[in-house]
């Protein structure tokens, strides 16, 4: 490579939202007046200059190919202008204001293997982070997972089916980048980190691992003449903090990085506050390719609900109504001590009160 | 083998046939199966035809991956010149066994507001990513990036220039402003209570330097949502959730509203608007809703349900949340409110929104510790003192009640 810059970079920051607008969207900006959901997948807009905006949605794998974007592009243009957008939850939009074009779209879309759905009392396409394909800290393949869980929850996707919208993540460690939702796909690691003590002093700042442990379970050490570092198994609860700033403390395991199911995670403020979810199924096995397991106790949270669950009301709300007791019997979930909390703040999740179902 | 300095080229063998390049991967194959779509068959179509030996590496070592449920990554320090973040690298751990995944770093990249694209845009960014990268796109990365995923370090450069020529930039990573959310906002729905898309274009260009630059204790994230729905998820994702609210009456349109109910009847409209209503502010009267908007709480499940007959008032601007963070490691946080309402419509609104976000970030930066979030910061030293130290003026709205324990300092 030669000394001379080719190009000096322009420090843009976001793209410019305003070529990428549909132009009935730039024309009706801001002025909108309501919209409604003809069928699943389907969004209906009108402007409060009348004119009407139809959306189609499909779900992805995320994962795309450049081959399948440009798939969605030639449908975006030939049915929807040269336009499309993403959901925060991996799912392509494609808008038009032709109500003819909205058929054709949609069977183009199942044409490239796309399935229209997600808006409206189903489950959405599911968040997810990268897995084994990309992340350095993984226990688990959140996109295998996903596909896995997807495949079997499919026509909840498709159909209107539950009583309200069922959002849905993975996450392949602790640090749960795929958020709080309604049912949430978590690895729990269940054994302290296995430390390297060859090559820690060399690879990590061992102050930095120590102040990094939230429950003080690192301290330094010396192990056969060379500074390391000592985990406590008695404080250590296994959340892989200090692999974060030290790869050599090994905290995912083959057989003892485990998967939980948590339960009513929201984020919209509509009728409840948002609310984070709780622990219903521990120490599932991580079971590639397919996790049968981690399938089965998804599916079971997902048919009681949409047998109890009344319109509008999400999956924290209904256990909200019929109590934890009822939630566990009805799903032949088993409420085990580990579900007690026992972090900072587990008291505001004790009964303070008589409140007592039988 | 031929594979060329940048792993990226394809390897020219006359004698493979269709679907000869790869390797199998028995359980990758599962993954092909079933009506969902499937990423494995995708990455494995695109290895055919571009015959990257790059890809075929990564699929092999994933395979590997799903045999001994084990990760193979290590992260690193490739970066584009003037650079520290927007660049994640992944080396592999086994490069031993598997020399075509050695590398495969990421390009982290800014979309547009909204995740707004025009076809020309995002084709012209395939065509560049397929010629330097492997032709992998995550959309979108879970704080909202495009990612390109699977480069080598010796392409990054030349990859990234031209993306920046095109008018794209790279997002963050580390202790740093990280790219920004905005829900699709005014562009298509009737609830946004501020301009989303301009906002977050506007704020995230006005932090750009620290984008790309990592100089904080930790990650700082702005999320945009148009209304309480909160479609971003920001309360729970991001430092800095910017929430669109009212102040004054949630809109009736009275023809529409007579409509709804003469389509939707009277049971309907009792047992899911007005009982599902959290304070109770919706009563009956003459058959019809009636709406207490002083004890309004502007949680939108009314107007949700009722879209075309209700909406959001008039006088509009938002409401900050700050501190919501995920697990590590204190556990989980919501934001907290700090401003019950602020104006954002003008120029001067926006960047009076800036310069509070920025003595925000500045006090965190005095106060906290190294990789402590904003939210951690304010749950060590209390809100009390963060208050005091920002200038912001105390409210109600910033609880759910006052203290019950009785240990304080009075200002008395």
């Amino acid at each position: 490579m030669s000394d001379k810059i080719p190009w000096k970079t322009v420090e843009s920051g976001p793209r410019d939202y305003r070529e990428a607008l549909h132009p009935v969207v730039q024309k009706n900006y801001g002025a909108w007046k309501s919209h409604v959901i003809p069928k699943p997948g389907v969004l209906k807009h009108t402007a409060f200059s009348g004119d009407v905006l139809y959306t189609v949605r499909a779900g992805t794998p995320r994962q795309d190919s450049v081959d399948l974007i440009r798939k969605i592009c030639d449908i975006a243009d030939k049915y929807a202008d040269g336009y499309l957008r993403f959901t925060m939850r991996n799912n392509v939009e494609l808008m038009t204001a032709d109500e003819s074009n909205v058929e054709p779209m949609i069977r183009a879309l199942e044409a490239i293997g796309l399935p229209v759905g997600g808006i409206g009392p189903c489950i959405t396409n599911m968040a997810h982070t990268q897995g084994w394909l990309h992340c350095d800290i993984p226990a688990t393949d959140a996109s295998g997972v996903v596909k896995s869980v997807m495949d079997n929850l499919y026509e909840y996707f498709t159909n209107w089916r539950l009583p309200a919208k069922v959002r849905l993540s993975t996450s392949c460690c602790a640090i749960n980048c795929g958020g709080q939702t309604d049912i949430a796909i978590i690895v729990k690691h269940t054994r302290p980190p296995r430390v390297n003590h060859e090559i820690l002093a060399t690879t990590c700042e061992l102050p930095k691992v120590v102040a990094r442990c939230p429950v003080a379970a690192i301290r330094p050490t010396v192990v056969n003449g060379r500074p390391s570092l000592l985990v406590d198994p008695a404080k250590c609860m296994y959340c892989g903090a200090c692999f974060g700033a030290c790869p050599v403390m090994e905290i995912s395991h083959p057989e003892h990085s485990k998967i939980g199911v948590w339960v009513g995670g929201k984020n919209s403020n509509a009728r409840s506050k948002p609310a984070m979810g709780c622990l219903v199924a521990q120490n599932l096995p991580n079971n590639p390719p397919r996790w049968p397991e981690v399938n089965a106790v998804v599916r079971r949270i997902l048919e009681v609900y949409a047998g109890e669950g009344k319109p509008w009301e999400r999956i924290g709300e209904w256990i909200d109504r019929v109590g934890w007791k009822h939630f566990f019997a009805a799903t032949g979930l088993e409420f085990e001590k580990d579900m007690i909390d026992n972090y900072r703040n587990a008291r505001t999740t004790f009964n303070q009160s008589a409140h007592i179902r039988f | 083998m031929s594979s060329s300095d940048t792993g990226n080229e394809p390897e020219n063998d006359a004698v493979l046939e269709k679907n000869a390049f790869l390797y199998p991967t028995p359980m990758l194959a599962e993954l092909e199966k079933g009506p969902w779509p499937s990423f494995i068959r995708g990455i494995k179509e695109l290895t055919e035809r571009t015959r990257k030996p790059m890809l075929r590496g990564v699929l092999d070592q994933l395979e590997y991956s799903y045999q001994t449920k084990t990760g193979y990554w290590e992260g690193g320090l490739v970066t584009v010149r003037g650079y520290g973040s927007g660049v994640v690298t992944r080396r592999s751990k086994i490069a031993d066994r598997f020399p075509e995944a050695h590398e495969f770093h990421t390009l982290r990249v800014q979309p547009a507001p909204g995740l707004h694209y025009n076809t020309r845009l995002l084709r012209e960014l395939c065509d560049t990513w397929e010629k330097h990268g492997s032709g992998i796109i995550a959309l979108h990365g879970q704080t909202g990036d495009i990612m390109l995923q699977g480069i080598k370090e010796a392409s990054v450069q030349e990859c990234f220039d031209e993306i920046n020529q095109a008018g794209w930039d790279l997002g963050g990573a580390g202790p740093a402003m990280r790219t920004g959310t905005s829900c699709v906002g005014p562009a298509r729905c009737e609830h946004a209570c501020y301009d989303t898309l301009r906002v977050h274009y506007d704020v995230l260009r006005h932090f750009t330097g620290d984008i790309h630059r990592p100089s904080y204790n930790y990650k700082f994230k702005f999320k945009f949502s148009g209304c309480p729905n909160d479609c971003t998820n920001s309360i729970f994702r991001s430092d800095m959730a910017v929430i669109g609210i009212w102040r004054d009456t949630i809109q009736v349109d009275s023809l529409a509203l007579s409509a709804w109910i003469a389509r939707n009847g009277m049971e309907y409209l009792v047992n899911n608007v007005i009982n599902r209503c959290p304070t109770r502010a919706i009563s009956l009267l003459d058959s019809l809703p009636v709406i207490d908007n002083g004890n309004c709480v502007h949680c939108m499940h009314c107007i949700n349900v009722m879209t075309e007959a209700l909406s959001p008032g008039r006088e509009r601007g938002v409401a900050l949340l700050l501190g919501g963070k995920n697990t590590l490691k204190v556990g989980a946080m919501g934001g907290t409110v700090i401003v019950p309402f602020m104006k954002m419509e003008t120029d001067e609104d926006i960047a009076a929104f800036i310069d509070l976000s920025q003595s925000i970030i500045d006090w965190w930066t005095d106060n906290g510790f190294e990789h402590e979030r904003v939210g951690e910061t304010i749950e060590r030293i209390g809100l009390k003192h963060f208050l005091d130290g920002v200038g912001l003026p105390v409210s109600v709205d910033m609880v759910t009640r006052p203290r019950s324990n009785p240990y304080y300092k009075s200002e008395y």
